[in-house]
């Protein structure tokens, strides 16, 4: 597994979520309101709309477009029209700073 | 006796038909639909994939099976006898249902000038694919029509380095659904694309060689599309003797004036409780109201209140709106990076939001305001024009007080 740094998680919100692109591939990234994060795919599998301009609400996402939802933990899809669930990366933070496995 | 029956297999019909199974419902479901295709979605017509149309499916012929929906396409509605809770299709088999869904939707608004046949709609797939296969590079089209739907094929045409006309009778473009300030961005933001704007000018007349206006000036196009709004379709429930106006008039509940017949979408105008009936266009609308109206069919008695929104983009700019802005509110602004966003406030309380920023930048805000707008709220207009006040931060400490 390659760990690849996404960045300080003072530039995320708490309870919010960037956009992190990498390796021609887009990704969203997750700082929970405890503080925790997380990685997902970056295109919400409805349409390819970038779910990082989404509220994050609790543990929830929801697409900016067409409000469907996921778990942003799990990837699951938790309302329609999303019914395809996210692919979810590890995440972890060391010193400040967010790393990602993408492989 | 066939179950539920839908009429028409659009957004509303088609989510319909899904939530009657959400609901627990394990009868016959039969969902009609006039146009040869699985049901698709339309929002996605506008943007090709190179010049290919899409065909976004709203659902694979493998969901209508595992759910158990009996899918009927390319046939309509003929006639509906709601006495004896019997519709009669257009290949002439008869239904009789349980429970009647109308989702027969809308259709475009036609021109009544000479030549009016020349111009193309812009409404089906096939509409979709009538207009990008005569468009390139450098051919003009003129569009007749400023509204979202006009705007929005203009902005995909310059896009395709097309040349386009806008005619419209109005003297502002997009002055029916969209705030006076976002309509002033998106004008000059067409302006400077390239879009030539005819405004306050009438049809007189359409031809080979394009519009004839009513101050007897040419605008030279090698295709018209005409984008002047839709009508309901409401022709089968009028020949019933249902109540209509403006779309077959519903209550509350999204039932019709006759018994066990609901509508919603488009098709479908929804009492208020301040009185008076409103019909919505959106796509948001249609998915809504059919989750309402389905579960009703279902056995519940459900009060359709979702707050109205719509997004049109155009260019790289995302306009929303959520709710119903009146003259009467008092509008406060907040200028952000990413946009503008103006609160709408009814005597203090948020009633209606609307934003435009680069892409979906200003999703976020407007799904808060949203939130405050269905907690009922009265944010002050000092914190609401602050971009350094989180519109979360104000749901939650609204919550927690």
């Amino acid at each position: 597994m390659t760990w690849v740094s996404a960045g300080k998680l003072d530039d995320i919100e708490q309870e919010g979520a960037i956009r992190f692109d990498h390796g021609g591939r887009t990704y969203a990234i997750y700082r929970g309101p405890d503080d925790s994060v997380y990685c997902t795919a970056g295109l919400c599998t409805h349409e390819a709309i970038h779910l990082a301009d989404g509220l994050v609400m609790d543990f929830e996402v929801e697409c900016p477009k067409h409000s469907g939802a996921f778990d942003y933990r799990t990837g699951e899809a938790i309302r329609l029209p999303a019914c395809e669930n996210l692919k979810t990366y590890p995440a972890e933070v060391i010193d400040g700073e967010v790393r990602v496995a993408l492989a | 006796m066939d179950g539920m029956v839908i009429i028409g297999a659009g957004e509303p019909g088609t989510r319909a038909a899904f939530a009657l199974r959400e609901a627990g419902y394990s009868g016959p479901v039969t969902l009609v639909g006039a146009e040869p295709h699985l049901p698709y979605e339309r929002p996605p017509l506008s943007k090709t994939v190179g010049d290919a149309v899409q065909m976004k499916l709203i659902c694979a012929a493998e969901a209508l099976d595992a759910a158990g929906i009996t899918y009927l396409k390319g046939l309509s509605a003929a006639e509906l006898d709601a006495g004896a809770g019997a519709v009669r299709l257009s290949d002439g088999r008869v239904l009789h249902y349980e429970k009647l869904l109308l989702a027969t939707g809308a259709r475009p608004r036609r021109l009544t000038c000479p030549g009016a046949a020349g111009a193309l709609d812009f409404r089906t797939h096939a509409d979709a694919e009538a207009i990008f296969s005569r468009v390139a590079p450098g051919r003009s089209v003129a569009i007749i029509g400023a509204g979202l739907i006009g705007m929005e094929l203009a902005a995909v045409l310059r896009g395709k380095d097309v040349s386009v006309s806008v005619i419209e009778a109005a003297l502002r473009p997009l002055g029916r659904a969209v705030p006076a300030r976002f309509a002033e961005t998106l004008h000059a933001r067409h302006v400077a694309e390239g879009v030539r704007f005819h405004l306050d000018r009438g049809v007189a007349a359409i031809s080979d060689d394009g519009v004839t206006l009513t101050d007897g000036s040419l605008v030279h196009a090698d295709l018209v599309v005409s984008a002047i709004g839709v009508v309901p379709d409401i022709a089968l429930a009028e020949a019933a003797g249902l109540a209509t106006g403006n779309g077959i008039l519903t209550d509350a509940d999204l039932r019709t004036s006759a018994p066990n017949v609901f509508a919603s979408g488009d098709c479908a105008a929804v009492a208020q409780p301040g009185g008076g009936y409103i019909r919505y266009e959106s796509w948001r609308n249609a998915r809504t109201q059919a989750e309402t109206a389905a579960r009703n069919m279902a056995g519940a008695a459900e009060t359709f209140g979702a707050l109205p929104w719509f997004w049109s983009d155009q260019y790289d700019l995302g306009l929303q709106v959520a709710g119903l802005p009146q003259p009467a509110h008092q509008i406060v602004l907040r200028s952000a990076a990413e946009g503008e966003l103006e609160f709408y406030l009814d005597d203090g309380r948020l009633a209606a939001s609307a934003g435009l920023g680069t892409g979906n930048g200003l999703a976020r805000d407007i799904k808060l305001a949203e939130m405050l707008i269905a907690a009922g709220l009265s944010p002050s207009p000092a914190e609401l024009a602050d971009p350094g006040v989180n519109l979360k931060m104000l749901l939650k400490s609204a919550r927690a007080a």
